[in-house]
């Protein structure tokens, strides 16, 4: 009999090895550390002459399976600015629920909130301090080891009233540009939107009907190609005069024409 | 209990007829593990005169092979009293992760304020440059991942190019830079700005030859230098172009220059 | 049977596994494209070669000559591209000669994914093959794992999404000849531009049922800034510590000489 009591009534080693208790990770920091479960795919925002426009599809995915197709990614905070949320959803709601709260204490803390004689939002964050804000709070969860698992764009006003546009992602990277793009979109919408705003005094030029024109162009080649995408999505302007977010835009006018030219994979003529 | 574990990790001969447990989880199960870290390419450069100093750093924010903006700042004033950073008298270069970097900033930035405050002057650039040192001591198990050079005038007028590695060694130097491109650019400026392996023709034979003597630079011939480097960085690094951001820190103020690089 | 050497195989295992690195292979992050038009097809390349992120080459040629009529654009591991097509070409050849007829692109394309295939990806080539043969316009991409896929535009490389996005926007049926160039030169320039593996120039190869047409550097839009100063040294700033003379009537005491004409190809310096 073995002697030593610790081993009583476990699975002999010698038979059966060494019992695996890795996964208990009994020893070492709290592991906070996730990964994402429900995505969404790629966000793209573009500068304009009096604003942003910016757009996400409506899918939320569960690895490679489609699994709901009417969520929306694009919310209006405190009626002056636009976020787009890429990456881990539950992370998306959660920012969510803490933005709400933020922008009501918000307007009750601006004194300005019940005049209605101000363009609405006024004295409340505008969309620099918004992104400053959630760019400290993804870089201190990050610094935990708790990171939240997005990349956001945030669109909006800065304070001299020009348009803003600036992304951060879920270690605190913060940047800005006139055209940006998550995800599978920084690769295949960022090009098309850069022919057209490559800089500031380029995105200057475009009007309303411009910009939007070509977001709608993004999104389709983004439906081409992103495996993780839908044809449905949501659609965001913000100017001076307010928040429009439409979210139940179609995607229009696909070509798929060319298919039926297409003959297998290589010697196939039939 | 470690002491009675036949785990043959731990201790003790082991008769097992498995192999050793796994420790963590075989190898590509995780499919995401958390890094806090990531390099955002880009480049630094800083070269200090007689009477100035000029940092600079290109524009361009990598991340993998796609660049996230062409036109982010990496060269910051620090320790204004205003949020336009007008009165500043020093200036900062991070390069490396750039959230890091900028938080790096901000804790200077707010340091030399507070001092300013509270002692009614702006801060010296050798104490300055001890703070940045301390602050990233601080983080010595978890250290900002930046390199980081700050640049003035010291007391005696003179410029000051301090660098610092990622957890907080630091030296004064003439001239340094940093970040992507170092290794290409630093030979050019040992050279060019102190004039290593230069030697004054005729002066005699071998071992005997008088090296060229150092001067002060111009801050013409430094502006000089300075955009030849990083055109020769631009030829040869992919994480560095777009723009060219230079402070030139002298007596009468800090004063910015925006330069176009190429942009492949 | 001719082939790889694997003689050392087993000591670079052993290497490897003591920590030793694998040495890095120069790769073509690359941007490469194909189209097809009525009567022919362009296919375009960028130029830059990396190794990691340092620029190897700054104007390499990744438009790789097969046969007269089939041309292949190569991104991956540069030897890869370069000894695959090469050994293709090498092959097509002969098999031209024997049955006496034009080679064909499907052949090449069939040699390519089975020689591919059989090294199980281990052969990094993803090629882009076009060509014109007696049975008409072809346009393949092959992949390193042995893959091949027929569609009438074509991307491959680190910017294929970037040059994807071009052909997405403003492709159409019925291209031109001249409009199927500046298509293939703006989606090459869309990746030279957004993708970091790819830069430097725009390298354009059109073929048809009567020739093929190189044009290397079609567009250029990165030429080098000039310096600000010029940095020739003076005579005599290098300390000479050693110094013995070897006159040239002397040379063939050390190796045996034999004069060769001077070519005409002088490296890009400063002046």
């Amino acid at each position: 009999m073995d002697h030593r009591p610790q081993n009583w009534g476990r699975p002999r080693d010698d038979v059966y090895g060494a019992y695996d208790g890795s996964y208990l990770q009994s020893s070492g920091p709290k592991q906070a550390t996730q990964s994402p479960i429900v995505t969404g795919t790629s966000v793209i925002a573009l500068k304009f002459k009096d604003g942003v426009v910016m757009a996400a599809d409506n899918l939320a995915s569960y690895g490679s399976l489609a699994r709901f197709t009417d969520v929306p990614r694009l919310r209006s905070f405190a009626e002056t600015s636009v976020i787009g949320f890429g990456g881990d959803v539950s992370d998306m709601q959660y920012l969510n629920r803490h933005l709400t709260d933020l922008s009501i204490d918000e307007a009750y803390a601006a004194p300005s909130s019940t005049d209605t004689t101000t363009s609405p939002g006024a004295g409340t964050l505008n969309a620099a301090n918004l992104h400053k804000y959630l760019q400290k709070l993804l870089y201190s969860r990050r610094n935990n080891f708790d990171p939240l698992w997005n990349q956001i764009l945030v669109a909006g006003l800065d304070s001299s009233e020009a348009p803003f546009l600036a992304s951060v992602d879920m270690r605190g990277t913060a940047f800005t540009s006139p055209s940006l793009a998550t995800g599978f979109g920084a690769a295949l919408a960022q090009p098309i939107m850069r022919r057209y705003a490559e800089t500031d005094e380029q995105a200057a030029q475009l009007s309303r009907e411009e910009a939007v024109k070509i977001i709608k162009e993004c999104m389709k080649v983004l439906y081409y190609r992103d495996a993780r995408s839908l044809d449905k999505y949501s659609l965001a302007v913000v100017t001076k005069a307010g928040v429009e977010i439409s979210e139940d835009e179609q995607l229009e006018q696909q070509s798929w024409a060319f298919a039926e030219r297409i003959k297998g994979y290589g010697t196939q003529t039939v | 209990m470690a002491m009675f574990s036949q785990n043959p990790l731990m201790n003790g001969p082991n008769y097992s007829f498995n192999e050793a447990p796994r420790v963590n989880a075989p190898e590509g199960a995780r499919q995401h593990r958390f890094d806090p870290y990531t390099d955002n390419g880009g480049s630094t450069l800083a070269i200090a005169g007689a009477d100035f100093a000029i940092m600079a750093g290109d524009t361009r924010l990598t991340s993998g092979y796609s660049i996230n903006s062409r036109y982010h700042p990496k060269v910051f004033k620090i320790g204004g009293t205003t949020a336009d950073q007008k009165d500043a008298t020093l200036v900062l270069s991070v390069v490396g992760f750039m959230a890091d970097g900028e938080a790096l900033k901000e804790k200077l930035d707010s340091i030399c304020k507070m001092y300013r405050y509270r002692h009614g002057k702006a801060m010296s650039v050798e104490a300055c440059a001890r703070r940045l040192s301390i602050i990233l001591y601080q983080k010595r198990f978890f250290p900002y991942y930046a390199y980081a050079i700050l640049g003035g005038l010291d007391e005696q007028g003179k410029g000051a190019v301090y660098s610092y590695d990622p957890v907080g060694s630091y030296e004064r130097e003439q001239c340094r830079a940093g970040g992507a491109a170092a290794s290409l650019i630093m030979p050019f400026l040992d050279n060019q700005v102190n004039f290593k392996n230069q030697y004054e023709p005729g002066s005699g034979e071998g071992h005997a030859l008088q090296e060229r003597e150092r001067r002060p630079l111009t801050r013409a011939e430094v502006e000089i230098l300075v955009k030849d480097a990083f055109d020769g960085a631009v030829e040869r690094h992919i994480e560095v172009g777009d723009g060219l951001q230079m402070m030139v820190v002298t007596a009468t103020g800090i004063e910015e220059i925006y330069l176009p690089l190429k942009k492949d | 049977m001719p082939g790889f050497d694997f003689s050392n195989y087993n000591r670079n295992a052993a290497l490897h596994a003591r920590g030793v690195p694998l040495p890095k292979a120069t790769s073509t992050g690359t941007t490469i494209v194909g189209c097809i038009f009525d009567g022919g097809v362009v296919i375009a390349a960028d130029t830059r070669a990396t190794s990691g992120p340092i620029v190897a080459d700054k104007n390499c040629e990744k438009l790789h000559y097969i046969a007269p009529n089939i041309w292949c654009a190569g991104a991956g591991t540069a030897a890869d591209t370069e000894f695959t097509t090469a050994l293709i070409s090498s092959q097509l050849e002969l098999h031209a000669l024997s049955t006496g007829r034009k080679p064909r692109v499907v052949t090449c394309m069939t040699l390519l994914k089975q020689h591919l295939f059989r090294y199980q990806g281990h052969i990094g080539a993803y090629l882009v093959v076009a060509g014109v043969d007696p049975t008409g316009t072809h346009l393949f991409t092959v992949h390193a794992h042995g893959s091949t896929d027929k569609l009438p535009y074509v991307t491959m490389g680190s910017g294929s999404l970037a040059a994807m996005s071009v052909f997405e926007t403003q492709w159409r049926g019925n291209l031109t000849r001249d409009e199927a160039v500046a298509l293939c030169s703006d989606a090459i320039k869309a990746g030279i531009f957004n993708d970091l593996g790819s830069g430097s120039n725009v390298d354009v190869a059109v073929i048809t049922a009567e020739k093929t047409t190189l044009m290397r550097n079609y567009i250029r839009p990165n030429e080098r800034v000039p310096k600000l100063q010029s940095y020739v040294f003076r005579r005599g700033t290098t300390a000479v510590l050693n110094e013995k003379v070897i006159r040239k009537e002397e040379l063939g005491n050390f190796i045996t000489v034999q004069e060769v004409p001077v070519a005409e190809d002088k490296m890009e310096v400063d002046t």
